[in-house]
């Protein structure tokens, strides 16, 4: 089943909000080794990213079936590192939807604002979703 | 800190990645996708073997980034193409992923842009990647 093409545009509802804690930084921390990072590392905001990815793959009216998502790219912008205490929530909107072989190449942009609504981080992430049986 | 000229490069770090490392990053981001830790379900898409979450392969080269730049507060925009995935054996060694990079511009506005290149074994394994960080000092 090809995505909608409709989607594009669409922004869909914020995630719940998440507090960030000095235990998750250290955790991701020790998870890719760093040695004496001064901040969150630069791929921390996936921490709450995937769970808007999650929750756009999830949605029944997207037509995303999940084993066929290959991740494409990923690129961060930082205004700020996350800090322990950011009380944060991420919108992820869909930026473009472009057919390719069979398979859909689906772009989306997450905004992640602190708790008065200043933009923290922007991920932008390029999904693809392989056609059926197309064996690619 | 070495001096920032274009076209010099930046001293290449190695990170080995265990199956252990896989189960710790899955803990740490949220994403328990099977692939990165079952070889049956690796397997029944098509893959070899358990793969890297691209996305730890991503944070490593940030570390890389983090090193160069004299901590991660400095990176103002990183992003990456996952072009090929890393296999991880599952045995003592695992495998090891490799990060070069290259200052490939000096900005006005005090930036500079990284091209990194992350290599396993003898495989690129990511694509157009590349870090805009603030110059030390």
């Amino acid at each position: 089943m090809a995505v909608d093409a409709g989607l594009v545009g669409r922004t869909f509802p914020a995630t719940a909000p998440y507090e960030v804690s000095r235990a998750k930084i250290d955790e991701f921390v020790a998870a890719i080794g760093d040695d004496a990072p001064s901040a969150a590392p630069p791929t921390f905001p996936t921490v709450v990213t995937f769970q808007a990815m999650q929750a756009f793959l999830a949605d029944p009216g997207v037509g995303i079936e999940l084993h066929r998502i290959v991740h494409g790219d990923q690129r961060f912008v930082h205004l700020r590192p996350l800090r322990p205490g950011d009380v944060v929530t991420t919108r992820l909107t869909v930026e473009s939807i472009r057919a390719m072989g069979g398979a859909d190449i689906i772009g989306t942009r997450s905004e992640i604002v602190d708790a008065s609504g200043e933009p923290v981080c922007t991920a932008y992430a390029t999904l693809f979703h392989r056609g059926e049986d197309t064996g690619t | 800190m070495m001096e920032w000229s274009e076209g010099s490069e930046l001293e290449p770090q190695e990170y080995a990645i265990r199956r252990a490392d896989l189960i710790r990053y899955a803990g740490a981001s949220g994403d328990f996708n099977p692939i990165h830790w079952s070889d049956r379900v690796a397997m029944s898409v098509g893959l070899p073997g358990v793969i890297a979450h691209g996305m730890l392969t991503m944070a490593l080269a940030g570390r890389a980034v983090s090193t160069w730049a004299g901590g991660s507060e400095a990176i103002r925009e990183f992003g990456v193409r996952f072009t090929k995935p890393v296999i991880v054996p599952d045995n003592d060694e695992g495998t090891v992923l490799r990060v070069s990079g290259v200052v490939g511009q000096l900005r006005d506005d005090g930036t500079a842009r990284i091209d990194i290149t992350a290599t396993n074994g003898d495989q690129k394994v990511l694509g157009a990647a590349r870090a805009l960080v603030r110059l030390p000092g």
